[in-house]
């Protein structure tokens, strides 16, 4: 791609700038709808630039409660969110890694069995085993609980198969120092293994938050609180078949401060990304 | 400081597969013992089993005359240099020689001494503060060396550590070994495949074949008297030359008819000197005593101080070393000659007659 003819960087610099409005674009519009007024967006045209109303949407998107929810403010709802997200991305990533650690380093019967059974697991999705675990959690009083909204998704196949695949790429001569320097398992597993797990678990919370974060339907099934809800299903709530009845601007914001969170994981942890890629440490 | 038995001992893969078969080793205290032979011999596994790491199907190990088979490799007091180092990537320097003592329970002053000092004899101390990516083959070869020694273990083990230098550094690095154990007077054990290494680090020099010992002994021993055709070509560069004889009436010959010119041992089927224990000459005279075949050469490998003659002698590739510049050219015809008491003679079953 050394020197390329003027004409051919421009058409490849327009083809980006195209396909850079058509992803912004929508994201830029929700932005402009919510800082007008309710009145502003329900008569067309909207207008192409932000209004004058962003700190009163957000303001009372955040503190004074959303009529349609029951009145509860987004903030609570990005508590909620983030700490399932958190909970599920960090339980996913400690659960995963001791299963592929028992896995890999260590000999048991059955050992290619339980490895094969997390496996198949891969190909059934939440939604096949969603009413067994429904009733679980029923039965459990787990219903609008942080733990019913965490526990039936911690478990994760393909974080235990990543996880595997690394770890079966740590040359057997590393484990056997350490086994001769007197490092017991946990501490091998703590001092060597966990350390040089860096970047993939940082890599994997990113994606483990995201999907957290936008879970849809069991966090649907198993909320029934407001108070308790994930900020996508209430974003699902506030808006009704009739317009009239759905406070858009408010919407707008709740789906700005939607995006925020994933935004600011996958930026500040990009980070790591580099610099896994950057200095390999094998 | 500690003397290293081995009984008997045997390593069975899956029930069936015999890696080692019976290996009866003892390994005096301060001594060097290396372990040489052909990839797949069950030097590499003999080593894991002095080291803990794989367990012993059958027989004994004993590390100080205790019977060290159901302890594990921590508890055997010993130390391991790894053939590819297997430095701890994200520990610097100073952590990957400290961390053995840290799990010991040592305390962090008497740590901080040990590195230190041992930092110092091997002239890592500038290194203490760098990463292992950071370093080169031979100074990340120095730390693994630096790991084993901090712990002042009863026994060294070391798993091929200069094979992943290059040649001078190898070289270099092999002296340095020599010196160290010598000066820490550490009982070692040393796996190799390169049987230069194997014959200038040797206090005792073990050559195995197919799980099984060879030979043991001195190295210059087994250099001239090897006990087996294995032996005698594996150990020498170039190896020696092995020619099948056949016995003929009071004399014998080779494969060919071509009469050697003396008379074998009884039941000797093979005949083999080494590349620097004949002379070449040039003229059709047949010496008493010594077997002299006509050959002609094919290729000279000056190397310098030295040149190597490969010749075709019936059927034969000889290899002859004639120190300095070679006289002789490509396609010269010329009369080989080993005096009798620098042939080596082997019965059918490879074995030293």
């Amino acid at each position: 791609m050394i020197g390329q003819s003027p004409v051919r960087t421009l058409i490849a610099h327009a083809v980006l700038i195209v396909g850079i409005l058509i992803v912004a674009f929508p994201i830029y519009y929700t932005f402009v709808a919510s800082t007008h007024t309710l009145q502003t967006i329900l008569r067309p045209p909207l207008p192409l630039l932000p209004g004058g109303e962003f700190l009163r949407n957000y303001t009372e998107a955040l503190f004074g409660g959303i009529g349609r929810i029951g009145g509860v403010g987004v903030g609570t709802l990005l508590l909620n969110t983030t700490i399932v997200a958190v909970g599920i991305a960090v339980g996913k990533i400690i659960i995963s890694i001791l299963s592929a650690y028992a896995i890999v380093f260590f000999r048991f019967p059955f050992r290619m069995t339980f490895f094969w059974l997390i496996f198949i697991t891969l190909m059934l999705p939440v939604e096949v085993r969603i009413l067994p675990t429904y009733k679980v959690m029923v039965d459990f009083g787990l219903i609008d609980t942080y733990a019913g909204l965490i526990i039936p998704l911690i478990a994760s196949a393909t974080a235990t198969l990543l996880f595997r695949q690394f770890f079966m790429t740590i040359p057997g001569e590393l484990v056997e120092a350490a086994r001769v320097d007197g490092a017991g398992p946990w501490r091998f597993f703590f001092d060597i293994l966990l350390p040089l797990s860096r970047t993939n678990i940082a890599a994997l919370f990113v994606i483990l938050f995201i999907y957290g974060w936008t879970q849809y339907l069991w966090p649907l099934l198993v909320t029934n609180r407001n108070d308790m809800n994930t900020i996508v299903i209430a974003l699902r709530k506030m808006v009704s078949f009739a317009d009239a009845d759905t406070q858009w601007h408010l919407v707008m914001v709740t789906a700005m401060l939607a995006i925020v969170p994933p935004i600011l994981v996958v930026v500040l942890m990009q980070r790591w990304f580099v610099r896994g890629l950057v200095d390999s440490e094998k | 400081m500690a003397t290293v038995d081995l009984k008997d001992v045997e390593k069975v893969y899956g029930g069936a597969v015999k890696a080692v078969k019976g290996v009866t080793i003892a390994i005096p205290d301060k001594a060097l013992c290396v372990l040489v032979g052909p990839s797949g011999c069950g030097k590499s596994t003999l080593l894991r089993m002095i080291a803990g790491l794989e367990t012993i199907s059958s027989g004994t190990v004993s590390i100080d005359g205790k019977v060290v088979n159901e302890i594990g490799p921590t508890e055997r007091d010993i130390a391991m240099v790894f053939q590819n180092y297997a430095l701890y990537p994200h520990m610097k320097v100073y952590d990957n020689m400290a961390y053995g003592l840290r799990n010991r329970g040592m305390p962090k002053d008497e740590i901080d001494r040990r590195v230190k000092d041992v930092a110092a004899t091997l002239e890592l101390a500038h290194l203490l503060d760098r990463r292992p990516r950071e370093l080169s083959g031979g100074q990340r070869q120095r730390v693994a060396m630096g790991r084993a020694i901090v712990r002042n273990p009863k026994v060294f083990l070391f798993d091929e550590p200069l094979s992943n230098l290059d040649a001078k550094l190898r070289g270099q690095m092999r002296v340095e070994i020599k010196n160290l154990q010598r000066s820490l007077g550490v009982t070692s054990v040393y796996v190799t495949h390169d049987q230069l290494e194997a014959m200038t680090l040797a206090d005792i020099l073990v050559v195995m074949n197919a799980g099984l010992v060879e030979q043991m002994g001195a190295p210059l021993d087994i250099y001239e008297k090897p006990a087996s055709t294995f032996v005698a070509s594996f150990i020498g560069a170039p190896p020696m030359n092995l020619l099948p004889i056949v016995a003929s009436g009071n004399g014998a010959t080779l494969a060919d008819g071509t009469d050697i010119g003396m008379a074998a041992p009884a039941n000797a089927v093979t005949l083999g000197f080494r590349p620097e224990d004949v002379d070449v000459v040039m003229n059709a005279d047949r010496p008493e005593g010594a077997v002299a075949l006509p050959a002609r050469v094919e290729a000279v490998e000056p190397v310098g101080a030295e040149s190597f003659l490969y010749c075709a002698a019936a059927g034969n590739r000889i290899v002859v070393r004639v120190s300095g510049r070679a006289t002789a050219k490509p396609d010269d015809d010329l009369r080989i000659v080993a005096k009798s008491e620098k042939l080596h003679w082997f019965d059918q079953a490879g074995k030293r007659v």
